[in-house]
């Protein structure tokens, strides 16, 4: 997995591409969003869109993440998720625990409420 | 049409697996069939080189993939573990389980795939064994 964050109006974006899988791109994940919180950026919005792959071992970081953000105070949100991304999160009826976006400036406006 | 492969117990191998799949199925198979497929491959090579070999690089885990054209896709994975009992494992969607970090691969390899069955290996570790039936092109 590739990872890379952008900084927009306060919230932290994390654009992630490829494989978010076990040994690898779960770390790589946890990893950001460590940084994101120890920079105190606790607005945190995952970017899905080039994602390909993600299993089980992602799932369970992109919760532990939630968590995290959530007892810090602050929150994180999923954009653009692609179809089989979606298909997967809809499985363990996580779909029901994350808000979901298609739009990112609509996105970034949701954690200003 | 049938591959063995004999893999470390390192994550690394688990993109082996899924290649050799894809390049096996890739002419009985549409695309999404051997997405979900390889999916479930990924899960049950996680499990056993996680929680039953434990990383311990001098362990095997033993992949068999065989192919029926029109029939089915069977896949194997052995590991060289203590063995583990399926039914211990709770629901995930359960709401006290919704938000824990674990317990989810064997409930993904179960939806990705139409038999899923869990014995023990030749070693005494998990054998799981996981059939997808096929059509003429399945998905």
């Amino acid at each position: 997995m590739k990872g890379s964050f952008r900084d927009v109006q306060g919230v932290r974006i994390l654009d992630l591409s490829g494989k978010i899988t076990i040994g690898a791109g779960d770390v790589e994940l946890r990893r950001l969003v460590e940084e994101a919180l120890a920079a105190g950026k606790n607005h945190v919005l995952v970017n899905l869109k080039d994602v390909t792959h993600i299993d089980s071992s992602g799932i369970g970081e992109l919760v532990a993440c939630f968590t995290s953000v959530k007892r810090r105070g602050g929150a994180m949100k999923l954009l653009n998720l692609p179809p089989k991304i979606n298909d997967i999160l809809q499985v363990t009826q996580l779909i029901t625990v994350f808000d979901v976006f298609d739009d990112e400036a609509e996105a970034i406006a949701s954690f200003a409420g | 049409m049938e591959a063995k492969l004999s893999l470390f117990s390192a994550y690394e191998n688990i993109e082996l697996a899924e290649k050799v799949l894809a390049d096996l199925a890739r002419s009985f198979m549409d695309e999404e069939g051997i997405y979900w497929a390889a999916m479930a491959l990924r899960e049950a090579l996680a499990n056993a080189i996680k929680h039953g070999n434990k990383l311990n690089p001098e362990k095997r885990v033993l992949v068999t993939i065989h192919l029926e054209e029109e029939r089915e896709l069977r896949i194997t994975v052995e590991d060289e573990g203590e063995g583990f009992d399926p039914s211990q494992l709770a629901d995930p969607r359960s709401p006290e389980n919704l938000l824990k970090e674990h317990g989810r691969g064997v409930f993904y390899i179960r939806h990705f795939m139409d038999e899923v069955s869990f014995g023990r290996s030749a070693t005494g570790g998990s054998k799981v064994e996981l059939v997808k039936r096929l059509s003429r092109r399945s998905t």
